[in-house]
Formats: C-alpha cells, sequence, structure tokens
C-alpha cells in the first residue's frame, strides 16, 4: 500500500510540474553538430540563436525561450534518435536542425508525419524546398540552387565564355554543379570539363589541377569547404594557377571560418553568398558588433544563419503571443515574419517555406594586413521557383 | 592534351610525392608487423599527432623546421610511453584483442586532439626556403613537395643501408626471420623490438608535420590516410622494407593516375588494385621470404 501511495503522488507531481512547466517556458528542440567534421557550424549558429534573443527577447508574453540542445554526429541515425527524443521525451514545442543534408532527410519525415514546425538554419539541399518539401519544414538558411545559380549568367556577362566544374562527389556537390551549369549554359557559355574528387577529407588535389590546366578554361568554379577548402585555396596557390585560370565558386570556400587558415593564398577568389562579414549597412554593423563584443570573432555566414532563425523565432512567438499549442497557426506566423538583417530582406516564400534574400558576389582581396570579403555585386530577392513543391 | 609529357611529369611528380608520404607512414607500421606480428591501428593517430605536434611548435617557434624535429620526437616518445604502458601486456594476446585495443586507442586519440586542439582545421606554413614555386619543363611546381619526395628518397635509402648493412638492421632481420633462434643466440630481441617500434612512430609523427604544409590539418585526418596505410602494407607484403617502397609507390601512383584518366573509378582505383594484387600474391608483392 505505502508504495502505491508514494507512486501516486510522485506521478501526481510529476504532471503537476509538467504543467507548470509547459505554462511558462517554450521549448525549443535544436539538433545540430557539436562533435565531428561540422561541430564548428553547430557551434556558430548556436551562437547566433543565442544573439538573437539577447537582442530581441528571450521572454515571450510571460514565456522564456529554453533551447534544447542535441549533438547530431553529422549522421541521420542520430539526429533522427535524438529529434525524436525531444520530441517524445523532452515535448519541445518546435524544433530547429540540422547542419548536414543527409540529416536533413532523415529528420525531414519524422516532422512532416507528426505535425512538429522544424527551422533548418543551415541544409542546403534542393529537394527539402523542393520536390520533398513540407508545410512543417522551413529554411533559414538557403538552397544550393540559390546560391549558385546566379553565379551562371553573372560570370557569362563578365566576359568567361568556358568554365571548368569541381566538387567532392556527393549531393550538395552535384547540385551547385548543377545549378551553376544548367544557367551559364543557358546565358551562352559551355563548361568543358567537371571533376568529382570523392569526399575524402585528407585531398591531394593537385592531380586535378594540373588536368584542369590542361584544358585552358576561361574559369575554374569550385565548391569545397572545411579542411578540403583550407587544402584546395593551398595548393591552387602553390601551383601558381591563379595568374592563369581565375577562381571561382560556392563562396563558402574563403568562410571566416577557414579564411585565418588560408592566409594570402586565398587572394584572388570570386565567390557567391548569402552573407559576408563586410556588408555595408547599418543592419550588419551592429550585428557584427554585438557578436564581437560577445566571443571576440568576427560572426560568419553560419552565425547570421542562426541569428535570423531566433529572430524568426521571437518574432513568429510574438506574433502568436506565445501560445503555441496551435502548430499551424505557428508556423503561419513563422511564414508571415519579415525583417532586414544583417544579410539584407528575409522572407520566407510561401510556395516552397524557403528563404528569399540577396546573393552577394564578393572578392577576396588584400586589406592591409588582412584578407577580407569585398562586396562587388548583389543580385537582390533570389527565389526559387517550386521544384516539384506542392504542399 | 593529357598524354604531354609535361602533364604527365607533373602527375609523376604528385604521384610520387604521395608515395613519399605512404611510404613514411607504412614503413613503420610494416616492419613493426614483421617483427611483432602486430598491427597498430593506432598508427595513424601518430600521424595525425605529429601535425598537431608540428602545429603547436610552428605556431610557438615560428619555425617549421623546428617542428619538423621537434614532432617526430616527441610522437617516438609517446609510442615508447605506448608501448611501455600497453603494448607490452598484449605482445602475446590474441590478434583480435591487440586489433580491439588499437582500435580503441584511435577513438581516444581523436578525442584528445578535439579536447587539445578543438574541432577547427588549420595548416602550418612550409619552410620559407620551400615556399616559391620551381619550373619543370616550363610548369609551376611547388618546390616544398620536391622536398617531399627528397625527403621519403633519403629515409629510405638510410633504413636501407641500416638495415642490410649494420649489425643492428642484421639484428632486426633476425628478430624478422626467427625470434627465438635470435634470442638464443643472446640477442636482447625485446629491446630491438622496442627501439624499432619507437622508430616507427617517429616516422609517423614526421609523415605528419611534413605532411601538413600540403594537406591540412583536422581532426580526423588518421583515418582517413590509415586506410591507404594498411592497403599499402597489404600490397607490398607485411614485414618488408622494400615492400613497403614499392607498395608506396604503386598505390601513390594508382591513386594520382586513377584520379586523372578514370576519374568516376577515382574511389575505388586503389582497392581493385589491392584485390588484383592479393588474388595473384596472397601474401603481397615483396613478403619476408618464408620460413
Amino acid at each position: 500500500m505505502r508504495i502505491w501511495h508514494i507512486v501516486c503522488v510522485a506521478v501526481l507531481m510529476m504532471v503537476g510540474l509538467n504543467r507548470a512547466e509547459a505554462d511558462d517556458v517554450i521549448k525549443v528542440g535544436v539538433v545540430l553538430p557539436y562533435s565531428s567534421v561540422y561541430a564548428s557550424l553547430g557551434g556558430d549558429i548556436t551562437d547566433g540563436m543565442e544573439l538573437a534573443f539577447d537582442l530581441f527577447g528571450s521572454e515571450v508574453s510571460g514565456k522564456k525561450i529554453v533551447l534544447i540542445t542535441e549533438d547530431s554526429e553529422v549522421k541521420p541515425n542520430v539526429g533522427l534518435a535524438k529529434t525524436k527524443k525531444l520530441v517524445f521525451q523532452d515535448k519541445v514545442d518546435f524544433l530547429v536542425g540540422p547542419v548536414a543534408s543527409n540529416v536533413a532527410g532523415a529528420m525531414r519525415d519524422f516532422v512532416h508525419n507528426a505535425k512538429i514546425p522544424l527551422i533548418i538554419p543551415n541544409a542546403g539541399n534542393n529537394a527539402l524546398t523542393g520536390e520533398k518539401c513540407s508545410p512543417w519544414v522551413i529554411r533559414t538558411s538557403f538552397s544550393n540552387d540559390q546560391i549558385n545559380r546566379v553565379m551562371g549568367p553573372w560570370l557569362y556577362n563578365r566576359g568567361y565564355r568556358t568554365l571548368y566544374l569541381m566538387a567532392p562527389d556527393y549531393a550538395a556537390g552535384h547540385q551547385m554543379m548543377e545549378a551553376v551549369k544548367r544557367d551559364f549554359v543557358a546565358a551562352g557559355g559551355s563548361v568543358i570539363g567537371e571533376e568529382y574528387p570523392p569526399l575524402r577529407e585528407t585531398k591531394d588535389f593537385a592531380p586535378y589541377l594540373a588536368k584542369v590546366k590542361a584544358s585552358r578554361p576561361d574559369a575554374l568554379y569550385v565548391f569545397f569547404a572545411g579542411g578540403l577548402a583550407i587544402q584546395f585555396v593551398k595548393q591552387y596557390h602553390e601551383f601558381g594557377m591563379k595568374d592563369q585560370i581565375p577562381l571561382t565558386g560556392a563562396g563558402w570556400l574563403t568562410s571566416p571560418l577557414f579564411l585565418p587558415a588560408q592566409g594570402s593564398a586565398a587572394v584572388g577568389f570570386t565567390g557567391a553568398l548569402n552573407y559576408v562579414p563586410t556588408i555595408d549597412s547599418e543592419e550588419n554593423r551592429l550585428f557584427q558588433e554585438a557578436f564581437r563584443n560577445k566571443h571576440e570573432r568576427t560572426a560568419s555566414e553560419f552565425t547570421v544563419q542562426g541569428f535570423d532563425t531566433g529572430r524568426l523565432i521571437v518574432e513568429a512567438l510574438n506574433a502568436v503571443k506565445g501560445d503555441v499549442s496551435n502548430k499551424k497557426e505557428l508556423v503561419e506566423a513563422m511564414q508571415n515574419v519579415t525583417f532586414v538583417g544583417p544579410r539584407g530582406p528575409f522572407r520566407i516564400d510561401p510556395a516552397t517555406n524557403n528563404i528569399i534574400q540577396d546573393i552577394y558576389i564578393f572578392e577576396t582581396r588584400q586589406v592591409g594586413y588582412k584578407v577580407r570579403h569585398v562586396v562587388i555585386d548583389k543580385i537582390p530577392n533570389v527565389q526559387d521557383g517550386p521544384n516539384g513543391c506542392e504542399m | 592534351m593529357f598524354l604531354e609529357p609535361t602533364f604527365l611529369i607533373i602527375q609523376l611528380l604528385n604521384g610520387l610525392q604521395l608515395a613519399s608520404l605512404l611510404f613514411l607512414l607504412s614503413v613503420g607500421l610494416s616492419v613493426v608487423y614483421g617483427l611483432m606480428n602486430f598491427i597498430n591501428l593506432a598508427h595513424g593517430t601518430l600521424y595525425m599527432l605529429g601535425a598537431y605536434i608540428g602545429l603547436t611548435v610552428a605556431n610557438t617557434t615560428g619555425s617549421f623546421w623546428m617542428a619538423f624535429v621537434l614532432a617526430p620526437l616527441a610522437v617516438a616518445a609517446l609510442g615508447a610511453l605506448f608501448h611501455v604502458l600497453l603494448l607490452r601486456h598484449m605482445q602475446n594476446a590474441s590478434p583480435l584483442k591487440q586489433v580491439l585495443v588499437t582500435f580503441g586507442l584511435v577513438f581516444v586519440g581523436l578525442d584528445v586532439v578535439r579536447y587539445l586542439w578543438g574541432d577547427f582545421s588549420h595548416s602550418i606554413d612550409g619552410p620559407i626556403i620551400f615556399s616559391g614555386p620551381v619550373m619543370v619543363l616550363g610548369e609551376i611546381y611547388p618546390s616544398y613537395r620536391l622536398f617531399v619526395i627528397g625527403l621519403g628518397l633519403f629515409v629510405l635509402v638510410a633504413l636501407y643501408f641500416g638495415l642490410e648493412r649494420t649489425r643492428i638492421g642484421a639484428i632486426v632481420r633476425a628478430g624478422v626471420d626467427d625470434q627465438e633462434v635470435a634470442m638464443s643466440l643472446g640477442i636482447n630481441i625485446k629491446l630491438v623490438l622496442f627501439i624499432v617500434f619507437c622508430m616507427g612512430c617517429g616516422l609517423a609523427g614526421l609523415a605528419g608535420v611534413v605532411a601538413a604544409p600540403v594537406l591540412s590539418v583536422y581532426p580526423g585526418m588518421d583515418m582517413s590516410i590509415l586506410v591507404m596505410t594498411l592497403i599499402v602494407v597489404v600490397v607490398g607484403g607485411p614485414g618488408s622494407l622494400k615492400g613497403a617502397a614499392l607498395g608506396a609507390l604503386l598505390i601513390g601512383m594508382f591513386e594520382t593516375f586513377g584520379q586523372v584518366f578514370i576519374p568516376s573509378l577515382a574511389s575505388v582505383t586503389i582497392y581493385a588494385f589491392m584485390a588484383l594484387v592479393l588474388l595473384v600474391r596472397p601474401s603481397g608483392l615483396l613478403p619476408v621470404q618464408p620460413k
């Protein structure tokens, strides 16, 4: 009998506690990589979100916004298990994550069926806001197509007629090259060679570089990130190819995360990206200043994606006055958020749930002792087509 | 276009450069295997530690050459520690246990590196005298890569003469051939094993610090090179210096030219080559003479 008393009291207490908790906090489940290859990206996005809560308020209608973070380890099965844990055990109100597209693919079906809102702060796979789009999945970062396709006509208009493409052999690499190729060819140019080295982290690019050199294209267009970006930029420089074949590509190649290790080897790269730290606007200046005061480093494009995600969350929660019980209204509120952020005008395309944003074309130049991203052009309000998306 | 002599020579140099790195890595692994019948999967971890220790030394002293000297010594010392604390007690354990223990060390090493140096990718600047390019048949080639090739050749020649022409070399060869007879002749085989093991570790550390200016330094760099190193050992024939050299040369060339001529098969060329070699010569191309 006594055991039963204790059990009953315990259960009642837990129910009571749960209710008390549910009443005054809004729980955000965060699935990001905090270990493995993309750990620095997960950290940047989290820092950005926290900065947004600092600046735009971490309380909505008396409820505190609480982040519950889980490490995806960049593994689809782990990311999915952590997502389920956040939903079933922690009973989060909605989710943010992940960084990698393969993890996003695994999480997408689950949140779609469970009808839990998911905000994607990085993963760029076209399908997530294309044929695999969901009314429950909103992307605040970019699609692979969105970043790269603008470079096709842009390079053609700058006088380049032949391109050579190079990217790691996985979905993102192929999608990015496909985007630039399609629009470069449509503009009248031709792609004279493509290389997709296996995605192995240690990579000597020398054999590929010799091949590119022998083909003599007007420019080389690449996508690499992480350790690969550092190796590629240094080797391209060491083989003296920068003076012969201009290097261009998706702007992550010289991200602020990799620039310190690349140093002056990175000078002369022309890239396209949704954000560079040197964008000349009041919003960006204030953002970089606030971030620098807190973390003593330059905020990257990943930080901005986290920051804008945080701001979207705060503004959507304000719009529903902190009431997260109706998920459909919550998602609609998220879709309706617009603001001018560090990246420029931010809004969500209701047809695909992908972000509509400006794409910046920049060149890396030596300014004093530092290598900086100098914005040389801007393509405003780049919007993806439906690409098979039906909600 | 891809059959122009200049293009082929540049690719040949690229292949030699990779072969040189693979040789530095595999020779230690191979000779230790021959002596102790022991596969050390943590060999790649030692390579990674060499690169990271080199990174720290290069950043604090501002000199690549300090890193070049100190990192291999530090890694050899770590190898000695590892031998005294763990390996000595594993000598008679079953191969499965040995593999599991060294495989466990791979994960420990990875987390230690991430804890001490963080998750970011780094790079070491090469030495200033090798920072400029040289002209090879009218094409620009980084001189540092020629230095890497030269270093590999130097280590090969030094080890060859050390093993074939000196007393210590004779002792090591005797140890590989038949440990019991060597011991009965009054040779302290345990000490020889220990020294050879430490040297192998030092060479892995050397490979790490030498690779750092060409490839970047990041957690996980060990696994990507370990697989290739194991293939070199298997192809060359475990236990022999010549085997390691030949294996490194062949794998370096296959990897390089495979990427250029059959890019769609780039990720499988060396595996296919290994399978082929094993079909024809199950114990590798230049195995230690069967007893």
